[in-house]
Order: structure tokens, then sequence, then C-alpha cells
């Protein structure tokens, strides 16, 4: 039963693969409103055994931008987040359908080492999660598990320019040795950030990065999150409102596993096309 | 028929006892103080502090417990009270008597008095036993009238008290609470009573043999003369080779039990899909549940021989009764309570941290190696530190698999013997309980003690700091 349901998956892959490439060429040039795509999820169903979360969902997410993904809780937007980088492969039970592609790649394609996608499509959890090591070896974990450096002293300098964009440099330098779990919460979460970048990603993905975290803590990462935009592509799941329009370029509202509407932010929230979306953003559902 | 005519006789028996008389009284305060507890309950309502029940056990327990407690202390005191006035009364043949004689007469006019068959009986002996009889007729009464008028004063008492303004639920509540403290403490006193009774008779032992001697001594044989001038070899009391076979075949069984203890915990635990798991780890545990009686002579019978076989095919001398059988047993033996243990604390690191791992890419094995085992390291080590404490104070396989020889090698291949061995041969059969070779047993089991005691202290102590990390 479960051998079967895997092979079909494959067939059904290489089906899509090979549709994506004759369909591709066609897509980039018709939907591009800014900047070249960099991830796409198409008609994207997740099943966690027998329930259905996502049902088709169609979604561009373009280089060097922040996309940010708002909708009621359990609307699926997380489930979508974690399919980019192949984090639901984890949860047994849990079954992906459709295409999802990283530069016009398919993720889902069995050749593909999930490994090698997690390093380019780093994620950043809800809750900060250092490894109980050191604040050093916790931003050479990525570094060192893909040997990204040669020697100590590019380690060293990976390290520190990983905690500067990170924007935590100042104050860990000093206590690089102590254990990460030490750090406050909103310095966690940016030593988390970190060490996504060290792995030097293309795209970050941030589950409710700020939702553990105080006012002030928050706009520290928000801050971080507009200043890494210029390197990196990040996709952000979250339920506040204010945090989607100011951080990010294109929204997208989940709802019931769906997506409602997505376009430029701006645009979602002074004028939804859509009468969900409107009852969402302005706070009379949800 | 017969079985059932007992029971009832036995019930019967109980009812018309002091604490079966006490037990009807409770049920009826119950009866009765609930009926009054309802009664004002429903009249004032929410005025009431306590509820019915707690006014209706607070009068069950007034009406309890006072007598028990006589109870208990009057079966304490008084045999001793009736032993000390039949000496007075016979005073004067006593002092005629030797401290033998004198305690075979005091038990033989008990024996006598409660109807039993006596070693020797004669004149004195009946009139002793008709005194104590009447003596003990009087006792009865005092049992019977103070148990009840007890019972009937702290009903009438408590019973009194019930109003709607009682607290009787903090009362009752205090009750239940002394009452936990009270079983908790005699778990302690146990352990200090088995403690102190190890150090004093090691005490003794040491007054005949020095502790130099005992903690340095080289050779072990514990031989004694039985008899005064009896000609016998010197007993020597080393326990060197005892501890140095103790840790031999404990460091072979951790050998054999930690590695593959802590490989099918990090299967079980990160590997394993659930529904292998929930077959794999019950049947894991059934393997604690073996009786190291039966592990012993699976080490005896099959296990010594098989070593034995292999190691005569390879030309070496094995001995029939090896170090290594034992341990390999003893290491299989401990292989659950490595692996259920490691597997706590394995499943103790939360899931974020392996997400975190995952996240950056890292594979199943990195994650496990870099990530979860370091988090859980000291959970590990606690875990392997209760197991060799474990195989440390192990006694059934060894006995039958170890051997008695106290050789003092670290070659696996030989007969080695370990302290709780010894401590069985020692105290096997009829013994003198104030010999050396008695005494030596104590202080062995002193020894294995203090060992394991330490084990599990450093244990606890890691899994405290470890604890700390996570909350």
């Amino acid at each position: 039963m479960e051998v079967q349901s895997i092979e079909s998956k494959k067939a059904e892959q290489t089906r899509q693969v090979e549709q994506a490439k004759k369909m591709s060429p066609a897509e980039e040039t018709a939907s591009q409103p800014q900047g070249p795509i960099k991830m796409s999820g198409k008609d994207v169903s997740v099943f966690y055994g027998e329930k259905q979360a996502l049902f088709d969902v169609n979604l561009e997410i373009l280089e060097n931008s922040v996309t940010s993904l708002i909708g009621p809780s359990g609307c699926g937007k997380s489930t979508f987040l974690r399919c980019l980088n192949r984090m639901n492969d984890v949860i047994d039970i849990c079954r992906v359908s459709g295409l999802i592609t990283l530069e016009g790649e398919d993720i889902y394609n069995p050749e593909l080492d999930v490994v090698e996608l997690r390093a380019r499509v780093g994620m950043v959890f809800q809750k900060p999660n250092p490894f109980p090591k050191s604040i050093y070896d916790n931003i050479a974990y990525g570094p060192r598990i893909h040997g990204l450096t040669t020697d100590r002293a590019e380690l060293d300098e990976l390290v520190e320019s990983s905690l500067k964009k990170a924007g935590l440099w100042e104050e860990v330098k000093d206590r690089l040795t102590e254990s990460g779990t030490g750090l406050s919460g909103g310095q966690q979460q940016r030593l988390c950030i970190a060490r996504a970048i060290a792995t030097r990603p293309d795209v970050i993905l941030m589950d409710e990065p700020c939702s553990a975290l105080d006012p002030i803590a928050t706009a520290t990462i928000e801050e971080l999150i507009d200043d890494l935009r210029k390197n990196y592509t990040i996709v952000i799941v979250t339920h506040s409102m204010q945090q989607a329009a100011r951080v990010s370029q294109r929204t997208a509202f989940f709802h019931l596993g769906k997506i409602i509407e997505e376009g430029e932010t701006s645009q979602i929230f002074t004028n939804p096309r859509n009468k969900k979306t409107q009852d969402y953003i302005t706070g009379r559902y949800g | 028929m017969q079985l059932l005519t007992d029971f009832t006789s036995a019930i019967l028996g109980l009812i018309l006892s002091p604490l079966g008389v006490v037990l009807l009284l409770a049920i009826v305060a119950y009866l009765v103080s609930m009926r009054k507890a309802t009664g004002f309950y429903a009249e004032h309502g929410r005025e009431v502090h306590s509820l019915p029940f707690y006014n209706a056990a607070y009068v069950t327990l007034a009406v309890f417990i006072p007598p028990v407690l006589f109870l208990i202390a009057f079966s304490l005191i008084a045999p001793m009270i009736f032993e000390m006035l039949v000496k007075n009364a016979y005073q004067s043949h006593l002092l005629t008597l030797s401290d033998f004689q004198k305690s075979n007469f005091i038990n033989n006019v008990f024996a006598l008095s409660s109807g039993n068959i006596t070693s020797k009986s004669s004149a004195l002996i009946t009139e002793a036993s008709q005194y104590l009889a009447s003596l003990k007729e009087v006792g009865s009464y005092i049992k019977w009238g103070g148990t009840i008028a007890l019972a009937v004063i702290f009903g009438c008492l408590a019973y009194r008290s019930v109003g709607p303004r009682l607290r009787a639920r903090n009362r009752v509540e205090i009750i239940v609470k002394t009452f936990l403290i009270i079983c908790s403490i005699i778990a302690v006193l146990t352990t200090i009573g088995i403690v102190l009774s190890l150090v004093f008779e090691s005490l003794r032992f040491f007054q005949k043999v020095p502790l130099s001697e005992f903690l340095f001594g080289m050779h072990w044989s514990p031989q004694t003369s039985i008899r005064p001038g009896q000609v016998s070899a010197e007993g020597s009391f080393g326990a060197i080779p005892l501890i140095a076979g103790t840790l031999l075949i404990t460091f072979i069984a951790m050998l054999v039990a930690g590695p593959i203890g802590l490989m099918s915990a990090i299967y079980l635990s990160d590997y394993a899909s659930p529904k292998f798991r929930s077959t794999a780890k019950p049947v894991l545990e059934i393997l604690a549940g073996i009786p190291t009686v039966v592990y012993g002579f699976f080490a005896a019978l099959t296990i010594a021989p098989l070593i034995r076989g292999w190691g005569e095919s390879l030309g070496l001398s094995v001995a029939s009764e090896s170090a290594l059988a034992a341990g390999l047993v003893m290491g299989i033996m401990i292989i659950p309570l490595v692996s259920s243990l490691s597997d706590d604390v394995i499943n103790a690191v939360p899931q974020s941290m392996r997400d975190g791992s995952y996240g950056l890419g890292a594979t199943k094995s990195e994650t496990i190696k870099q990530v979860v085992l370091p988090a859980a390291l000291p959970g590990i080590v606690s875990a392997m530190l209760l197991a060799t404490s474990r195989a440390i104070g192990e006694t059934m396989i060894v006995v039958m698999a170890a051997g008695l020889a106290a050789n003092l090698t670290i070659n696996p291949l030989e007969a080695v013997t370990t302290v709780t061995v010894q401590i069985v041969t020692l105290l096997v059969g009829d013994q003198e309980f104030d010999s050396a070779k008695t005494l030596a047993a104590f202080a062995l089991g002193l020894l294995l003690f203090i060992i394991t005691l330490t084990l599990n202290v450093i244990a606890l102590r890691v899994v405290q700091k470890y604890r700390e990390q996570y909350d």
C-alpha cells in the first residue's frame, strides 16, 4: 500500500518535472512583476494521513524580496513554508503533491539531495532553538557539516560575518565560547538567524520568528529582515498584520488550506480584491 | 468447604476483636455524622465551610485513629509489662538460674499460657503460666475498655463540634498529610536502620580484623576456627581480590551493555518507525523482567561451556566458571536498563533542536552525533552509572557463573569471585553470629553499599544538572 503510493508519487513527480520543463519559459515571461522568480509552488497539496491541509496552492516567491504568508491559525501557511525546504519529510504521515521549484528545479525530485536543498533554503523557527553548544559552535555547525570552510581562520571569519549580518556581533563578540542557550530570547532568535545565514543559503524561511519575543526584540528582528533582503530571498509566516505590512513586499493570504489572495503587500493591505482578505486584515475575522 | 468455614471464622474473629468493633463504630460514626452534616448543609448552603463528606470523614477519623493508636501501643507495651510482673513474682526462683535458663523459663511460661507445647514443664512453670493468664485477662479488659472508651469519647467530641463553621476540610487534610509523612518516614527510617546495622556489625568486624588489612589485603580466605583451640588455617580478610573481581565482571558487563544499549536506544528513538518502536520497547522491557536466577543458569550452563569450547579450540585454557561468561550475561541483563534510560533522555531532547539541525541541512546521523547526543550526554552518563551500580550489586549471575575462587587477576578467562558472591557464601548455612567470618559479610555489604551509593549520587547530580539546562 505504502510502496504503491511512493511509486505513484515518483511517477507523478517525473511527469510534473517534464511538464515544468515545457512550461517554465513561458511562465517566467508571463508573470514577472518584479525581479526573477526564486521559488514557485504549483498545485501544491499536502496531506497529513487522510486529512488534507493544503489544496492546490500556487505561489511565486520573488528573489531579494520578503514574502509574507498570513492567515488564521490552521490555514496551512506553516505547512506550505515547511514544504519549501522539505521539512515535512520529517513527519512520517505527511504527503506532498504538486510541483515546487527552486530556480526552476523540482525540489521533490528524488534525485535531488534534501541535505543540499536545506543548505540552500535555510529555516528559522518559531521558538528560538539554539543548540546546547557555544555561540561559536552554533554558528559553525552548518559550515562544518557542509564543509564550507577549509581552515580555522576562514571559519572564524564566516562566524563573524554571519553574526554581523544578524546584528548580534557587538553583543556576543567577547563571549563566543559561552553557551548559546544562555542568551536572551531575542538574542537567541538572532543567533538562529545567524546560524541559518552561515550556511550561505539563497532563501531563508521564517516561521513566526517573533511570536516568542517582546516588542523591542521584534523590532530588531524586523529591521534585520529588511537588511537581509538585499542578499537573500525571505519567506516569513506571521500572525501580525502590522509585521507583514512593515517587512514584506509581497503577501499571500491563506484560508482553510487555500490561497485566497496574493500580490504586492501595499495592494493587499490598502485595496484587497477579496472580501475575505479585507475582513481578515481589518480584524473582523480570524 | 473447609476453606469457607475458615474464612468465615476469620472474619468473625476480626469483627469480635477490638479492631473490628472500632471499624464498626467508625462506619456508624460516618453514617450518623453524614446525616447531620447534610442536614445543616441543606439548610445553610454556601455558608457552610466544609462539604458534608469532610465533616463525616473528620468524625470517622476521630472515632478510628485514637483507639487504633492505643491498640498498637498496647500490643507493644503489654508483653513487656507481663514479663516484668512475672519476673518480679518469681524473682527468688529466677535468681538461682543462669541467664540462659532464665530466658528459657520465661519462654516456657509464655508458651504454656498461650496453649503451646513447652520444652519442659514443671509445677512452678504451670503456676507461673496461670498467673500470666490472669494478668492477660486483666490486660484484655483494659484493652477492650480503653479502645471503646477512646472511640466513644473522641467520636462524641468530634460529632458535637461538627457544624457550619467547623473547618473540617482543613483538619482532614492535616490528618491525611500526617499519614503521608508517616509513610515516607517509615521508608527513610528503614533505610537508616539497615545502614546503621551494617555500620555497627562492620565495626565489630573491624575490632577483630584491622581496617587496613580489609581494605588493602591481597588475600581473601575467610577461614576461622569454629571451636576455641581448634587447629585451622588463620583466616585472611583482604578485600582487594573481591573488588578486583567485581570490577572486572562489571567492566565486561558494561562493555556489552553500554554500546548495545545506547545504540538500540538511538535506533528506537530516532530511526525506528512508531510501529516498530511500540513493539520493540515492550519486548526489550521483558528482558528486564527475566529473573536473574534464569540469567544465572543461562550463564553457567550455556555461555560458560560455549566460551570454554571456543577457548579450547583456540588453544586457550579457560576455567569452566569464568569472569567472561558472567560478565557477558550480566551485560545482556542490563541492556534494557541502559537502553530504556538512554531512550528516555534522548527523547527528552526537544524536537525543535532536531528541526533546527535538519533545517540547516544536517543529515540524520549528523544531527544525532552533533546535536542530540551532546544534548543528552549528561543523561546518558547517569544511565551508565546507574547500570554500573546495578552490575556491581548483582548477585545471582555471579554466584552461578563466576566461581568462588578469590583470584587476583585481570584475565577474564579465569574464575574470579565478587563481593556479592562472598557475602552469599559467608552467610549460607548455620553460622555463628560473632565470628570474624560472619561479620565479614557486613563489612563487605557496607563496602558494596558505599560504592553503589557513590555512583548513584554522582548519577543523580548529573541528571539534576541536565534538568536545569532545559527548564
